[in-house]
Formats: structure tokens, C-alpha cells, sequence
């Protein structure tokens, strides 16, 4: 069923909120290092379809594969486990822990992996200063701009080296500068790690860093590739 | 584009010979269509009918002529009065495409196609773009923008519409 | 440029901006939507139970006075010129008896004539061997329960004491008419029931601990209600801030916001009331401390009434107006003290400094000397307790400031308290009070009982129960012996039968009267009981005079010499024979032994004989001790020796062997006080709960983001609990601390040294079972918090 070669595979999703339904018999795969991004209008299910496929909920049918795995025959604690090692996420604002500073930030997911504090911020630090934002780390979130903030935010998503990072409208409070350093920051440091990078977009100068695109529309994808194949 | 102010502000760095203004057009703006000679030449040759430039020298050499040429006083207030003066909107694109998105909805095509396939090719476009600014200077960069921002733009208004026809398709159709 | 003169309307001024402001405050609240009632539903049971407390508390005079006249009223007490027969005197005795635990206060009487006064609820004499009995023994004696006790009183109930004789709704009481009493066995007679008695002033002891009973239990309301008026209500933040963009400005708006509270606080007081109401018909079927009163008792005084309705609003306002000093409305939103302010140490210690110095410099308080000045320990007492309250904040900042390490859940919880840690430490600090301020009233009462519960000198290892036969005959004490030894639930009896001797013969030179001493006959076993007597036979004799008062030693020896012959029935007053002199010589071979504490603790100095040296029969006017040792096994044993000893006759006295007395009081006060404390930090338990769910729900869409790269939920529980746990820890800590030394210092005021520490863990327990609780209740808003539903964006 799944792509050759595809890290992540969903096929046939459905999903509804009460009656409306937000995906509708939706396809999808994504290959190790490939940036696809994900474009339709807003409530068309692109978010719907970011969440199941990174397994933070479940669909109410179809199957998402990840590797040989079903994510959706997984438990609840089987896929928490599988985005702590596997998966990174961004999203548009809202997901730094206000209280931390934003070296610790970092070293969350880390910790929550199982690493030691020092090794953990060790390593944390090295992708602060990957993403040009070493000189706020004993910040607090609050006190650091946007474009600083979404930085920790995918220093902290590929600090864990995941396969796939998921990111939600990555770029959406920032402006255009800092958006497009934070895309060409993450797309470049995905690329390097051969980590796909699901990206949910409505800004097609966003998803333009993308090598691949699908369109939801009414919970359905169109994949103008998979058309041609 | 004016070819004649673009030169004109090339001179204000310093006087150069016809063949540099050539190249140094062509590095920063020539990306889609390269210069000819010719234009330089009677482009200069306006200039300097004009007032805004004057011949610096002329070296004698194997070839034609070469003359230098820089920019004069009046050619300075000119550049300084193009770049203060607003472009009129380019209504080319826009126009192509609103016929076009009116023709499928009037033929029963689905509108959605039609965007989604111009929304692919516009993005094949810019995903050029985003990559030649990745690997550019800052004048790649600077203009790479200026037109993603241009194709962004069509897109966002070609979507508009799309969604505006629907509706009043519906509207049509009942 | 002249313009025409713009007649302003004059703006209201002076009080009439304050009325103005808190009814808008006012109708804001009652218009304030869910959240907003929420809020004001929080406050009103905040103030509410303060009410209930504070109305319960100005009840206490009332209480003490109507419970103090009635007992006044029944007294037994006929003067310094005992009443002639007349139809207008009652022969009247007490006739008290216990029954499992329980006081049963009796009198039996017989009126000498148709105009007998009556005792205090009793409207007409039952008829001779018929009783009249409260409602309370009287439901006892009709119950299966009450049926050893129907045995002990078998008499036909004709009648019902009202409540004017009653000390309280439950009390157990009955008056028997008997025709049997008469002046010479033990009765009185009275020519009216009742003593006069202007009734002592309250006593200090009972003034200071109602006071810092109210510190200590209004402490925490106040402090909730501090808390409830930062419940977060966005909604009414952004109506605040509309008022400050349309040009109010912060007097007002904060004269607005207090309005609110304002609202919580009428409603709370119409709650309290109206709880209090409640309580009071509840009065009679509660017993603590010995204490169980009719409502009508439950009355406040009526000048403490009327300051509680007009104090606690106008304290509502001022808790208000002072919370807001740290909340910033702005045109464009509140700002909730998010300027880090450090928390200064230099007015925290002055007010726990100088609690205790008032507590130290004011003098020793005499329990029973209503004179002493009991004001400035109230005032110290209350210090302290404030200065804790608002030390705690500052030493919760201080000491997270200095934490860090550990696991990620202690690292969320930690940062979150030293980036916000002023809210918990107000949550908290409530809890902080009550137990610091419970463990100081927990330690003087415990002192206070002490009075009551210090070690009786009683041994319940030899014998649990002692009856007293009075004077009879030789014969009568043998049925009298015999019958209680053939009652249910005995494993033993050891019987002494006493009376006194005198040496015969006339005064010597020095002596007023002829030297006499006390006579105990009984078995080896039985003399045991009362000294130390060794090798021990039938027939043998002993002097029990060593271990006691020299004098008495020298009283013994100078009557009743070995060999010497003593008079056995001298009579009382002048050492003459009654009759016929009996007379009895002691054995030249009786030895000098030491006496004994018996198991009542008693100790005497006297003359022992086995029955085979002396013959009880030939005693004058012999009484009997009877030590009984109960079976454990038999539940009511004790009843039944009472029940046997009243069939013997009303004089016969029973006491049971206790080590230490009054237990069940002290167990009564102690599980009351703990009940109050924790009712208080249940209410602020529900504080912090709203706080803690409050600002989950704030942080809604981070949880979701938290859990979708797979936060564990115990991980986040885990940082809930700590975030809760810590504040709390240090609270309790600083409380246990405080409480302890107001505890000794208060000790100290009332002159006692030891105290129970036994009674100190339960209230550190119990607040920390209050944070799981609030924890656990956490739970399932935060499950609901952690679905992903938050990140969808909106």
C-alpha cells in the first residue's frame, strides 16, 4: 500500500469533530530528508491531518504507518514514546514553557528522552548556536523576540536528531525577514540530518522551502504528485 | 524597466566604459533578459543628447572606440526622481488569469483545478526562487523577494477570486 | 475667543464616588456571568464560614452564661441556717451515677409538704418511688442500650424535666421521690432549690483561647478571601480595562473592583448568617468539651452581632483594596503584579518579631484570676500569627530562588515557583495559619487538660473499681461484700472492713481526747492491697506505720500497742464506751510493717488485723472498701457493680480506678480542634485548587504542545504535585515552627511547662494529605488540558 521508500504513509485518514468532518479519505507520504509542505485553506484539515499523522490523536479509520509500525494501532503511551525519540514539533506560538529559560527549553525533550541534565544541556546549546540564538540562553521566553523564540523552538525540535518534524505554521507570528531565516535555519539543518519536515503552511512564499507540495481541500488531499504517478 | 535610468544609476558609482555598464547590468538585473550592446549604445547616446551623461575619455584600442562615460549633475537629480516616482502597477497577470478563471467557471470547469495547477506551477517558480536567493548575494536576494512577493500576491488574489466566483456560480447556477 | 460658558455637571464627590463606584462594582458582580458568580460564590463561602465562626464566638458568653445559671439553679445548698420542717421544705440528696462514661445527675427527694418547692423544670413531684427524667435518659432508659441502666434506676417514669433544669439538650437527669431520705442519711433540707451566685467573670484562660481561636480560624478566611479576589476573571479584566479606556481612573476602577468583592462579601454574610442558623438547631445533638447546649443558648450577643454584620463587609473592602495595590489596570488590559518585586524582608519581621516580645514582657496569666490583662497576649498571639502569613511568601521566594537540579517535573515545578511563586505562598499561607495557630491552641489546652489529666496515683493494674459500703452492720458489709462479689463481670474482690479504735482509759497528762486510730480487718490478700505486710497468716496482726506522716505513726503506736488492749467501741466525741466497753488486745507479737498505696492511690496510716486475730463482728460502726477487678472481657462489668452497689442502698459510693483522668475530655477537645483546623484548610485546599486549575487553563495550548512531543501525563502531574508540595512543605514547616512557639509561649503565659507532643503531627498530616487531595482533584483538568484539542489553532 505505502509508498516505496516512504518514512511516513497515511492512507484512507478520516476524521470528525461531532459531525463535521475534517479529514475525508486523506493520502499521504513523506521520504527520509524530503520537505513536503502541506497548503489548503484554513479548516481544511491540515492541522487535523499534522496531528494524526504524528500520532497525537488517533483517526477514526485509516492507517498511518511509520516505518513498519502502525501508528494507529499503537497505545497512547507507545506514541508519546515515539514523538519523544522520533518526532520534533514546531508550531506558530504558544509552546515555549514560559517558566524555563530557553536553554532549558531545549534540553526538554532531551530530558525527556532520558538524557542527564549537563549532557543534556550540552547539546542543547550547540543548537542554540546553530540557530543563531546561543546569546539568549539564560532568557526566558517572555523576554526574547519572536524570531529568537521560534528559533528555540527548532533548535528544540531537532535538538532530539527526530526523523520527521512536524511544524505547524512555523513561521505564522513572525515577519517575513524572520520567517525566512527560521524556514531557510530549519530546512537546512533538516537536510543535513535527513529529517522530513512536514510543514503546514498557508503562506506559499512559506512552502515554497518545500520540495514537494499537497493541497487539502474538504479533508481531502491532493497530491499532484501521486496524481502524476 | 527604464534601461536608461538603470545605466544612470550604475555611473553614479563612478564613470565606466559601455562594455562594464553592459556587464554590470547584467549581473544585477539582467537575469531574465541580457543587454545588448546596441541598447547601451543608443541608450548612451540619448544620455548624452540629453544632458545626464558626458564622454570622460576615450582610449583608442585594436577594436571600436572606447569611450568613458559619467554621469552629470542633471543625470544625478534624474536617477534621484526615478527612484521617488511610484511604478504603475503591472495588470498583465492579473488579467490572463482572471479570463481565464471566468472561462472555466462560465464552461463548468472546476475553478479549484485551475488554481491548484497554477498554484503549482507558480510555486515550481518560486521554489527557484527561494533557492537561487539561498545560494545569492543580497541583490539576488532583494530581488528573488521582490518577486515572490509579486507571485505570492497573484496567488493570494487568484484564491480570492476563485472563492468569490464559487460563490456567485452558486448563485448563478440556482 | 469667548465661548459660551459649558456647564459641567459637577461629578459626585466624597463618599457619594464611593457609593457610586461599589454599586457598580456591585451589579457588575451580580451581572458578572459564570465566571463572575464563580468568584463571588468563592468569596461568599469564604466569608461565610468567617461569619459562622465569628457569630459562633460572640455565642460563647451567652453560651457559658445560660449552661452556669441553670446549673446554679438546682444547687443543693440550704445556707449557714438550715430551714425547719415545714410544708414548705424538700428533703433533697444528690444522687449522681455514671453510666458508661456518662454523668447522670440525680437527686432524690421528698417533699415535706404540698408547697415543697420545686427544682427547676419540674412541674409537680412524681409520687414516692416514681421518678421525673430528662428526654435524654429517659430515650436511654426505653432502649436496648439503656437496659443496665434501667436495672440501676427500675423506677416508674411519671413525669419529664424541662429544659430550665437541663444544663443541655443531651444531658442524662432525673429527680426520684423517695420516702426513705431524711436529714441522718445524707439529705438536705431545702426551702427553695438554687444558690445565688453572681457567676464567676469568664475566665482569662477561656477569653484568650476564644480569641485566638478567631485569629486563628478568621486568619485563613481572610486570606482565601484574598485569594478569591485574584481569582484571574478575565472577563472581568477586560471590563476593568474597558472602564480605564473610557476614562475611569484607578481610584475608581479599584473602588469598582472592591465593590465586587464587596458583593461576595454581603452574599457571605447573608451565607454565614444563614449557616449559622442552621448550626445552632444542631447545637443540642453535639457534645465537645463536655459542652452540649440548647440553641437558644447559641445566641451572639447582640452589640457582637452588629459589629460582625457592619467589621466584616468593611474588612472584605479593605482585604480587596489591599490586594489590588499589586494589580495594575491599564486602558489595554491587567497586569497582575508582573513586575518581579522582590519581596522585602524589612517590614515581614517587626510583626513576627514582635508577637512574640508582647507574648514574652506581658506578665504570667492566672487561669483563675480574672484580673490578669489578657488583651496583649490576644494582640501577640494574633501578631505572630500575621507575621507568619507574611513572612511566608518572603521565605517561600527565598528558598525556591535557591533550588534547582533534579528531574524535568521538579524543574517545571521549581521554575514556575520562583518566576510566580507569590500565588501559592497567598494559598498557601492560609494553610500555614490555620495549622501554626491550631498547633498553638492544640498545646495550651493540652496544658490546660493537663490539670485535669496528670497522673491520678491510681493503679488500675491492681483493681479497676472501688466501693465504699457505708456504716452498718458487720453482717450487712458480709451481704453487701458477698453480693458484689457474685456480680456479673468479676474476677475478683478484695474486701476491707474498717472502723476506728481508741485506747481505753483515761486522758494523759497533754491530751485533749483519747488517742484513736483507724482499724482494717480482712485476709492476707486484702491487707496487701494496703501494706507491705510479708509473711502473712491468719490470726496475724500489723502496724501499718511506716511510709506515711510521722505524726501519724505516733497517733497509731500511742493507740494500739502491742500487748496493749484498745477500745473497739468508743464513741466519736468523747472516747467513753457506748454501752458496755468492747475491748481487744493486741497481739504482744504484732509486727511494725509499711503501709501501701491501695489502687486508689490511697494511703493511710493503721492498724491491720487478719479475721482470725479480731473478730469484724464486735466493730463499732464498721464501714467496708470493696476493690473489685473487672473481667476486660465483660463489657459492661462496670455497670453491673454499679448496678449491684445502687441495689445495695443509695449511700453506696462506686469510683472506678483511672491512671490518668479525664481522657475522654481531653480526646474530645483534641479531635474538635483538629476537626476545625481542618475544616478551615479544606477551605483553602478549595482555594488552591481554583488557583491551580485556573492556571492550567491558562496554559491550556502549552500542555498540548507538551504532549505532543510526548510528555509522560505522570511527568506533569508529578510538576503539579511539586509545584503544590513545596510551597506547601515550607508552609507547613514555618508553621509547625511558629505554632510551636506560640504554643510554649503561650504556655508560658499561663504558667505550665509540659505539653503533648503527640498532638503536633496530626495537623502537619492532615495539610499534607490536603495537597494530594488538591493534586489528585487537579487530575482530571489536566487530563482534559493535555488533549490536543488545545493545539488546534482557533
Amino acid at each position: 500500500m505505502t509508498p516505496e521508500g516512504s518514512l511516513l504513509a497515511a492512507s484512507d485518514l478520516h476524521k470528525a469533530y461531532g459531525a463535521t468532518p475534517a479529514l475525508d479519505g486523506a493520502e499521504f507520504s513523506i521520504h527520509p530528508g524530503e520537505v513536503v509542505a502541506v497548503l489548503g485553506p484554513s479548516g481544511s484539515g491540515k492541522s487535523t491531518l499534522l496531528h494524526c499523522l504524528a500520532g497525537i490523536i488517533r483517526p477514526d479509520r485509516g492507517t498511518v504507518r511509520y516505518g513498519d509500525r502502525d501508528l494507529t494501532a499503537m497505545s497512547d503511551a507507545e506514541r508519546s514514546a515515539l514523538r519523544r525519540s522520533d518526532f520534533g514539533f514546531v508550531f506558530q506560538f504558544g509552546q515555549l514553557v514560559p517558566e524555563l529559560t530557553c536553554l532549558e527549553n531545549v534540553a526538554l525533550p532531551l530530558r525527556l528522552n532520558g538524557a542527564r541534565r549537563k549532557e543534556a544541556e550540552r547539546q542543547a546549546r550547540e543548537w542554540l548556536e546553530r540557530l543563531e540564538v546561543e546569546d539568549v540562553h539564560t532568557q526566558r521566553p517572555g523576554e526574547v523576540s519572536g524570531g529568537q523564540g521560534q528559533r528555540v523552538a527548532v533548535a528544540r525540535a531537532l535538538a532530539t536528531r527526530p526523523r520527521v518534524v512536524f511544524a505547524d505554521e512555523p513561521t505564522g507570528a513572525l515577519d517575513s525577514l524572520n520567517g525566512e531565516r527560521v524556514m531557510t535555519l530549519l530546512t537546512d539543518a533538516a537536510r543535513e540530518t535527513r529529517a522530513a519536515v512536514v510543514l503546514v503552511t498557508h503562506e506559499t512564499r512559506v512552502a515554497a522551502y518545500s520540495d514537494r507540495e499537497i493541497t487539502v481541500r474538504d479533508g481531502k488531499v491532493k497530491d499532484l504528485l501521486a496524481g502524476l504517478r | 524597466m527604464s534601461i536608461g535610468h538603470t545605466l544612470l544609476g550604475l555611473l553614479e558609482s563612478g564613470p565606466r566604459h559601455g562594455y562594464d555598464l553592459k556587464r554590470a547590468f547584467d549581473e544585477h538585473f539582467g537575469h531574465d533578459r541580457p543587454l545588448h550592446y546596441g541598447q547601451v549604445y543608443s541608450t548612451m547616446s540619448r544620455l548624452l543628447k540629453n544632458g545626464l551623461v558626458e564622454v570622460d575619455g576615450v582610449e583608442a584600442g585594436a577594436g571600436p572606440e572606447r569611450k568613458r562615460y559619467a554621469i552629470t549633475d542633471a543625470g544625478v537629480t534624474d536617477v534621484g526622481q526615478w527612484l521617488s516616482r511610484p511604478e504603475k502597477p503591472e495588470p498583465y497577470l492579473q488579467s490572463t488569469l482572471y479570463t481565464k478563471v471566468v472561462l472555466a467557471l462560465m464552461t463548468g470547469r472546476d475553478a479549484a483545478e485551475l488554481l491548484d495547477t497554477q498554484r503549482a506551477e507558480h510555486l515550481r517558480l518560486m521554489r527557484g526562487l527561494t533557492e537561487r536567493k539561498r545560494q545569492g548575494d543580497l541583490a539576488d536576494q532583494l530581488i528573488c523577494d521582490h518577486a515572490l512577493f509579486h507571485l505570492e500576491a497573484d496567488l493570494r488574489w487568484l484564491e480570492l477570486t476563485a472563492a468569490r466566483l464559487d460563490g456567485l456560480a452558486q448563485t448563478v447556477h440556482k | 475667543m469667548t465661548r459660551p460658558p459649558h456647564r459641567r455637571p459637577v461629578p459626585p464627590h466624597g463618599p457619594a464616588v464611593w457609593f457610586r463606584d461599589l454599586g457598580m462594582g456591585l451589579r457588575f458582580a451580580a451581572a458578572g456571568g459564570r465566571e463572575g458568580w464563580t468568584r463571588t460564590l468563592l468569596t461568599a463561602v469564604g466569608v461565610g464560614l468567617g461569619v459562622l465562626l465569628l457569630l459562633g464566638a460572640a455565642s460563647v458568653p451567652t453560651l457559658m452564661e445560660g449552661r452556669h445559671e441553670r446549673a446554679m439553679a438546682r444547687q443543693l445548698l440550704n445556707g449557714e441556717e438550715p430551714p425547719s420542717a415545714s410544708a414548705r421544705t424538700v428533703l433533697a440528696a444528690g444522687s449522681d451515677t455514671t453510666f458508661r462514661d456518662e454523668r447522670v445527675f440525680g437527686t432524690r427527694v421528698r417533699p415535706e409538704g404540698p408547697d415543697a418547692p420545686l427544682p427547676p423544670g419540674v412541674t409537680a413531684y412524681p409520687r414516692p418511688g416514681t421518678m421525673v427524667v430528662s428526654p435524654a435518659l429517659r430515650s436511654l432508659l426505653a432502649s436496648p442500650g439503656g437496659a443496665l441502666l434501667r436495672e440501676r434506676l427500675p423506677y416508674v417514669i411519671t413525669g419529664t424535666i424541662g429544659d430550665a433544669g437541663l444544663l443541655g439538650p443531651k444531658e442524662l437527669a432525673y429527680y426520684l421521690t423517695s420516702d426513705a431520705l431524711t436529714v441522718d442519711n445524707g439529705a438536705f433540707r431545702l426551702a427553695r432549690f438554687g444558690a445565688d451566685d453572681p457567676g464567676p467573670p469568664m475566665s482569662p484562660m477561656l477569653l484568650m483561647l476564644i480569641i485566638i481561636a478567631c485569629v486563628v480560624l478568621l486568619m485563613p478566611v481572610a486570606v482565601f478571601i484574598a485569594t478569591a479576589i485574584r481569582f484571574g476573571g478575565d472577563r472581568r479584566d477586560r471590563r476593568l480595562a474597558a472602564l480605564r479606556l473610557v476614562g475611569a481612573d484607578v481610584a475608581t476602577t479599584r473602588r469598582i473592583a472592591a465593590g465586587e468583592a464587596l458583593f461576595g462579601a454581603l452574599c457571605g454574610l447573608a451565607l454565614g448568617t444563614a449557616l449559622f442558623l442552621v448550626c445552632r438547631t444542631f447545637a443540642g445533638s453535639v457534645t465537645l468539651w463536655d459542652i452540649n447546649a440548647f440553641p437558644s443558648d447559641v445566641t451572639p450577643l447582640p452589640a457582637l452581632a452588629a459589629l460582625i454584620a457592619v467589621a466584616v463587609p468593611l474588612a472584605a473592602l479593605a482585604v480587596a483594596l489591599f490586594t489590588l495595590r499589586g494589580v495594575a489596570i491599564e486602558p489595554l488590559g491587567v497586569v497582575r503584579g508582573r513586575t518581579v518585586r522582590r519581596r522585602r524582608l524589612w517590614w515581614r519581621l517587626p510583626l513576627l518579631v514582635g508577637g512574640p516580645a508582647i507574648l514574652l514582657l506581658g506578665g504570667r496569666l492566672d487561669p483563675r484570676q480574672s484580673g490578669s490583662d489578657v488583651y496583649p497576649v490576644a494582640v501577640g498571639a494574633a501578631l505572630t500569627l500575621c507575621g507568619v502569613t507574611a513572612l511566608l511568601p518572603w521565605a517561600i521566594e527565598a528558598v525556591v530562588g535557591r533550588l534547582g537540579g533534579g528531574p524535568v517535573a521538579w524543574q517545571l515545578a521549581v521554575r514556575r515557583l520562583q518566576l510566580s511563586g507569590g500565588g501559592a505562598a497567598r494559598a498557601v499561607s492560609g494553610i500555614c495559619v490555620a495549622v501554626a495557630g491550631a498547633l498553638a491552641l492544640q498545646l495550651l489546652v493540652s496544658a490546660l487538660q493537663s490539670d485535669f489529666v496528670r497522673r491520678t496515683g491510681q493503679d488500675s493494674s491492681r483493681a479497676q473499681m472501688s466501693v465504699s459500703l457505708p456504716e452498718s452492720t458487720t453482717a450487712g458489709l458480709r451481704r453487701g461484700i458477698a453480693r458484689l462479689a457474685g456480680t456479673e463481670g468479676i474476677r475478683g474482690t478484695r474486701a476491707l472492713i474498717e472502723a476506728n479504735v481508741t485506747r481505753p482509759g483515761p486522758l494523759r497528762k497533754g491530751e485533749d481526747f483519747p488517742p484513736g486510730a483507724p482499724l482494717t480487718v480482712g485476709d492476707c490478700a486484702s491487707l496487701r492491697e494496703v501494706a507491705d505486710t510479708g509473711p502473712c497468716h491468719d490470726g496475724d496482726v500489723f502496724l501499718a506505720v511506716h511510709g506515711g506522716p510521722a505524726s501519724d505513726a505516733g497517733a497509731v503506736r500511742a493507740a494500739a500497742r502491742p500487748g496493749g488492749q484498745v477500745l473497739l467501741n468508743a464513741d466519736g466525741d468523747t472516747g467513753k464506751p457506748i454501752g458496755a466497753p468492747r475491748l481487744w488486745t493486741v497481739p504482744e507479737r504484732t509486727r511494725e510493717v509499711a503501709a501501701r498505696s491501695d489502687p486508689t492511690g490511697d494511703l493511710s496510716l493503721r492498724v491491720l488485723a487478719t479475721p482470725g486475730a479480731l473478730d469484724a463482728t464486735r466493730l463499732q460502726d464498721p464501714y467496708a472498701r470493696v476493690l473489685i477487678r473487672t473481667d476486660p472481657a465483660v463489657p459492661d462489668a462496670e455497670e453491673h457493680v454499679r448496678n449491684t452497689a445502687a441495689a445495695l442502698g443509695p449511700e453506696v459510693f462506686v469510683s472506678t480506678v483511672h491512671d490518668t483522668e479525664s481522657d475522654a475530655q481531653y480526646a474530645g477537645v483534641h479531635t474538635g480542634l483538629l476537626l476545625g483546623s481542618t475544616v478551615t484548610m479544606a477551605l483553602v485546599a478549595a482555594g488552591l485548587l481554583v488557583t491551580t486549575v485556573e492556571q492550567l487553563r491558562e496554559r491550556r495550548r502549552l500542555l498540548s504542545v507538551l504532549v505532543a512531543f510526548g510528555t509522560r501525563r505522570s511527568t506533569l502531574a508529578w510538576s503539579v504535585l511539586w509545584q503544590t508540595a513545596v510551597p506547601v512543605a515550607l508552609g507547613l514547616a514555618l508553621a509547625v515552627a511558629a505554632g510551636l512557639g506560640l504554643g510554649s509561649g503561650l504556655l508560658r503565659m499561663a504558667g505550665k511547662a509540659d505539653y503533648d507532643w503527640a498532638g503536633v503531627w496530626p495537623l502537619p498530616l492532615a495539610g499534607g494529605l490536603l495537597v494530594l487531595l488538591v493534586t489528585l482533584l487537579t487530575l482530571p483538568s489536566l487530563w482534559r488540558l493535555m488533549r490536543p484539542d488545545g493545539l488546534r489553532t482557533e
